[in-house]
């Protein structure tokens, strides 16, 4: 693409979980990109514009100009497009263990998408995103079992996805009024073992500043 | 076939999904072993497979079950790399925009197809039909600028998003009749209406669909069971 910046540029939103999901994994296989902090909540930018403009939305990561959209997408692409980079999140000659993997990277957007209805919403609705999330968070922990990674030995493709959610968890036990702990005490060490990865430390932002933007969003939607 | 490999679709005969699988398998010219299920009694081997969703499609690849059909295909495509041709384009950043697109017809024109047919309002179901146009001539978009002129989605040949979209096709067919609407109609979508007709005829694709005045019956039986409450002890 003529004129395109070389390289890796990822345009993204700091406190969005699909964004942190890029920046770990890229910080995992030490690929070097720049980081470009998105405005989402005021006029979004011609480049963000231009590079997503079905859905506006980051995060878009641009491998010489050129936008990869979507998060698991994006995932897959630095899986695929830089193939010696290590490690490599998915299983590799094994067919239905990547299957397993996108599988469960693709439910663990559910732990989002059910959060999000707990705080947006009230009466029966929030009663039955508490339910969900509750039975969400069964799943996972079930899933991982005694395992110290999704990705068994390692951290792989399904941690990627999964531990960006995280930080927003003390806000959905409030708002679900459950304990992670409590209903799913091997994700909770999991979410712990994780935090201790640099590539995890580095993007994290703390549960009450993620907390403090639930309520910036609250506002926004005019919800009490 | 390869030896040794077993493969068994647990399905139903009028959902889209399990007919992407379908379309897949047929491409790509392997066998499988189909199970239809009964959705309102379901089988204790699709439980057992898919636990989490517990939803058609399942691929049980030699006794090992995956499930969700966007997942489904790349696992084929994968599994049986070296069998007939494949779903997904080699180069990385065009097998992005394939998932792109894939998950655009998911995540955004499925949704808004539903709504436009099964919203429980007037004002729902107008909005839904709202939306639908939007996607519809969003994919159209598509085809004209990554297709670039080529028959297909995937080019030359059906590919990946020419299987995720055929999947919806019985139901597109099947639109006009019980809705009155063409969700790919020749004048607002002109590219999108001849990928169907060309798409249709492709001799892995025609013996596979269903059969559109059953999917009609169907959906007519959908609709009134949405309009009328539901019997006492009746499962979902």
């Amino acid at each position: 693409m003529a004129g395109a910046k070389k390289g890796l540029v990822l345009l993204d939103f700091w406190v969005s979980p699909f964004g942190q999901r890029c920046r770990i994994a890229l910080a995992e296989k030490g690929i070097p990109y720049e980081y470009s902090e998105q405005e989402l909540l005021g006029a979004k930018s011609d480049l963000l514009l231009r590079s997503n403009p079905v859905h506006k939305k980051i995060p878009v990561l641009l491998h010489d100009g050129r936008p990869v959209c979507e998060s698991l997408v994006i995932l897959n692409y630095l899986e695929e497009a830089f193939p010696d980079a290590s490690p490599k999140l998915l299983p590799a000659d094994d067919a239905y263990a990547r299957a397993q993997a996108r599988f469960w990277a693709a439910y663990s957007d559910k732990v989002y998408e059910v959060g999000t209805r707990l705080w947006k919403l009230k009466g029966e609705p929030q009663a039955q995103a508490r339910a969900e999330i509750v039975q969400v968070l069964r799943n996972l922990d079930g899933e991982l079992g005694e395992r110290s990674f999704f990705g068994g030995e390692a951290f792989g493709f399904v941690d990627v996805a999964l531990v960006p959610f995280v930080p927003w968890l003390p806000s959905y036990e409030r708002y679900g009024e459950f304990s992670v702990e409590g209903i799913a005490p091997r994700l909770a060490a999991w979410a712990r073992r994780c935090a201790e990865r640099d590539s995890v430390a580095k993007s994290f932002h703390p549960p009450e500043k993620v907390d403090e933007f639930i309520n910036l969003l609250k506002k926004t939607y005019g919800i009490e | 076939m390869a030896g040794g490999d077993d493969l068994k679709l647990l399905g139903m005969w009028a959902s889209p999904f399990v007919l992407r699988v379908k379309l897949a398998l047929s491409l790509k010219g392997l066998s499988y072993e189909y199970v239809e299920e009964d959705l309102r009694d379901k089988s204790e081997l699709l439980v057992k497979s898919n636990p989490v969703h517990k939803k058609v499609p399942v691929l049980i690849h030699n006794g090992k079950p995956v499930s969700e059909s966007l997942i489904i295909l790349q696992c084929i495509d994968e599994a049986f790399a070296g069998t007939g041709p494949s779903l997904l384009p080699a180069d990385p950043y065009e097998r992005a925009i394939a998932r792109f697109w894939a998950a655009y017809i998911d995540d955004k024109m499925l949704p808004a197809l539903n709504q436009s047919a099964m919203g429980k309002t007037e004002e729902e179901r107008a909005e839904g039909k709202q939306q639908s146009l939007v996607t519809v001539e969003t994919l159209e978009g598509a085809l004209r600028d990554c297709g670039k002129g080529k028959p297909f989605f995937g080019g030359d040949s059906a590919g990946y998003v020419d299987v995720v979209l055929g999947g919806l096709l019985g139901w597109v067919r099947a639109s006009d009749e019980l809705h009155g609407v063409k969700p790919f109609d020749p004048e607002r979508t002109p590219l999108l209406a001849a990928w169907s007709e060309r798409f249709g005829a492709l001799e892995a694709v025609e013996p596979v669909m269903p059969d559109v005045s059953r999917l009609v019956e169907f959906g007519k039986m959908l609709k009134a069971r949405l309009a009328a409450p539901p019997a006492a002890g009746a499962s979902n």
